[in-house]
């Protein structure tokens, strides 16, 4: 039976995680509640590896992000491989200085002397009643610094392949993890198999109008594209993976080939991703463009609680649909 | 812990040490107001005796991170100075290629891990190494270095905290100058000694003059002792006092006046010269051979710096990431 062969991206994220420890003695992990005696983490990602590796290098911290950051630090520049868990994205706050200071400039500062090879974990997104300090994507915040990567897969497969390459990478790498969509079964990874950082997928092919996206919402992308066959408009569906640095040469082709572009992600609109990329587009390819580049995100507020509140919130499904409605009528 | 029978060797290599800082901070300081150098300086001078004793107890495996203030911490843990200098300088030749300047020198051949301009954040950072050294199964050590300003900020506490909960092999030096930026440490700081805090976090707490070199390194030798044989991290807070101000050009109004001279008058390096002099463990004329010799070498890295070239422009595309941005 096929789905008995399928995966979750807990599932693949924990196969990831055990087959780099696995591989290379170097690779530790810290956070809070990593350990099986504290539950193997909060929806169980490092569940058994404790047990497996021993709890020297799956270690459970206090709860003191800038702790847990500057220890992953201190041990990546003295030659381990470290995969830090904040456990929600809106944690990372706390630990900025940490990152946006010290992980990502460390190696710049120094002429190349430190490098800092961590993956720092996170888990987040809107659709769990989280509401406002749970459930925000910061995504932006990070692109926008130099020396930072910043993933966020949107397939199991895609998170076995970009954990992998998060792994082995010798530069500091933001992983962002949806929450709502942990549980939801796909295509299993190939194991060792590493995804480029930097690569972005073509997930569907087209020809009448293209999204780019990522996380959920790349996910949710592909479903709008199957509602829209058929009404025979034919969508491409680009899934980023890599947030920064961002594959430019696979997203300005697709827009070339369709000359109608969507960016959609679940940040907020207003100075999100989105910005950056359609902007980009929009000065490659100008001439090539049979509409302006369209960029839908969350409006400007807080995640909010109350369920209409937090569907009107979500950049799902009719957004994505009306949205690329809308590009075609140009 | 008593500071008698300090070897003799011993403490002319702390003198060493605090010769070279004191006389570095001089020439810094001359280059500055003459204008052969251009670059904000957070002069140390008055807290040389701290990282002087602490470095003659360490190897040069072990480990530091300093702060924006850490020239001093750098040049006892044996930063070459050509490097050095042209790092402040802005030269292609500096430790960090001029990328990083004064705030941020780093050069782990001596061990100086990060310098770090955010106040506290060099002991989250500090506790990894020594996490590194505890995983390896090496008995090397790590010294944190921060001012009393630091001991206030979140990082402290966490770093505290999981530094003795892991028993990891760092040493938390704070360098109590008794000022955070123009703040004076009784406006800013709940606790009359910082080395309290210690008992909090189950580690010794180590109260001690910053300014005499023996006693200082007293306490940092049963520290580093502690660290390297497993036994957890210590607090020590080092009494001590900045001459300059906060940042060379501060005009240092808010420093009490009286104060400032006592301090002056107590120089710690000239004091230990006294010292060495009167109890014989060195000839005037031998410490003066030490400091002239010290005196070439820093005129001798300044030329070397301000004669190297400046980065080139594409050095803004190296070293964001391993491999060149395009």
């Amino acid at each position: 039976m096929a789905s008995a062969l399928k995966m979750n991206m807990v599932q693949a994220l924990n196969m990831a995680l055990a087959d780099a420890m696995e591989e290379d003695p170097k690779v530790v992990l810290l956070g809070e509640d990593i350990a099986d005696p504290e539950r193997g983490g909060i929806v169980g990602v490092t569940r058994g590896l404790s047990t497996r590796f021993g709890d020297k290098r799956v270690r459970t911290t206090p709860i003191s992000e800038q702790a847990i950051i500057g220890a992953a630090i201190g041990a990546a520049m003295a030659g381990y491989k470290v995969v830090a868990e904040v456990m929600l994205m809106n944690f990372t706050t706390i630990a900025m200085d940490m990152i946006v200071n010290h992980a990502a400039k460390l190696r710049f500062m120094s002429g190349g002397q430190t490098q800092v090879p961590i993956v720092i974990r996170m888990m987040t997104g809107a659709g769990f009643g989280t509401a406002g300090q749970h459930a925000d994507y910061l995504e932006g915040w990070f692109a926008h610094t130099a020396g930072l990567k910043v993933v966020a897969p949107a397939s199991p497969e895609d998170g076995y392949g970009l954990m992998r390459a998060c792994i082995d990478d010798p530069d500091p790498c933001i992983f962002i993890e949806n929450m709502p969509t942990y549980f939801v079964q796909g295509a299993p990874p190939e194991r060792a198999k590493r995804i480029a950082l930097g690569k972005a997928r073509v997930t569907r092919e087209g020809t009448d109008v293209t999204i780019v996206s990522y996380a959920r919402t790349a996910f949710e992308a592909q479903t709008a594209a199957e509602v829209l066959a058929k009404e025979e408009i034919s969508v491409e569906v680009v899934d980023l993976r890599t947030i920064s640095p961002w594959d430019r040469e696979t997203v300005f082709s697709s827009a070339a080939k369709t000359g109608r572009v969507l960016v959609a992600h679940e940040a907020l609109r207003n100075f999100g991703p989105g910005g950056e990329i359609s902007s980009s587009i929009n000065e490659a390819l100008f001439h090539r463009l049979k509409a302006p580049v369209k960029r839908i995100g969350a409006p400007t507020s807080p995640v909010p609680f109350s369920k209409p509140l937090e569907e009107a919130f979500l950049v799902a499904q009719p957004q994505i649909l009306n949205a690329l409605r809308e590009l075609m009528l140009i | 812990m008593r500071a008698e029978g300090i070897d003799r060797a011993v403490q002319l290599e702390i003198y060493r040490r605090m010769a070279l800082i004191s006389q570095n901070d001089s020439a810094t300081r001359r280059a500055i107001r003459t204008g052969r150098l251009v670059t904000p300086y957070y002069s140390p001078k008055g807290q040389e005796a701290i990282p002087a004793a602490v470095s003659t107890c360490l190897r040069p495996d072990d480990q530091i991170a300093t702060i924006y203030r850490g020239v001093h911490d750098m040049l006892a843990k044996g930063i070459p100075l050509d490097l050095l200098w042209a790092e402040q300088a802005g030269r292609l030749t500096g430790a960090c290629k001029g990328k990083g300047g004064p705030l941020h020198v780093c050069h782990p051949l001596s061990g100086v891990m990060v310098t770090t301009g955010i106040v506290g954040s060099s002991m989250p950072i500090a506790n990894g190494l020594a996490w590194a050294a505890q995983m390896e199964g090496s008995d090397r050590v790590v010294v944190a270095y921060f001012g009393d300003g630091a001991a206030n900020i979140g990082a402290f506490h966490e770093s505290l905290n999981l530094a003795s909960l892991w028993k990891l092999p760092v040493i938390f030096v704070c360098q109590n100058n008794r000022y955070g930026e123009h703040t004076r440490y009784e406006k800013a700081t709940a606790i009359a000694r910082i080395a309290d805090r210690a008992s909090a976090y189950t580690m010794p707490g180590r109260h001690v003059d910053g300014n005499d070199p023996l006693q200082m390194y007293a306490v940092a030798r049963e520290a580093v002792g502690r660290a390297r044989a497993g036994d957890g991290p210590t607090l020590i807070e080092a009494m001590t006092f900045r001459f300059y101000g906060h940042v060379m050009g501060d005009a240092d109004e808010y420093m009490d006046k009286a104060e400032k001279a006592a301090a002056i008058a107590n120089d710690p390096t000239a004091r230990f010269r006294a010292k060495l002099i009167e109890s014989a463990i060195a000839s005037e004329a031998r410490l003066a051979e030490m400091e002239a010799e010290i005196d070439a070498k820093i005129e001798a890295a300044i030329r070397h710096a301000l004669s190297s070239p400046f980065p080139d422009t594409v050095e803004l595309q190296r070293d964001v990431f391993a491999g060149e941005i395009a």
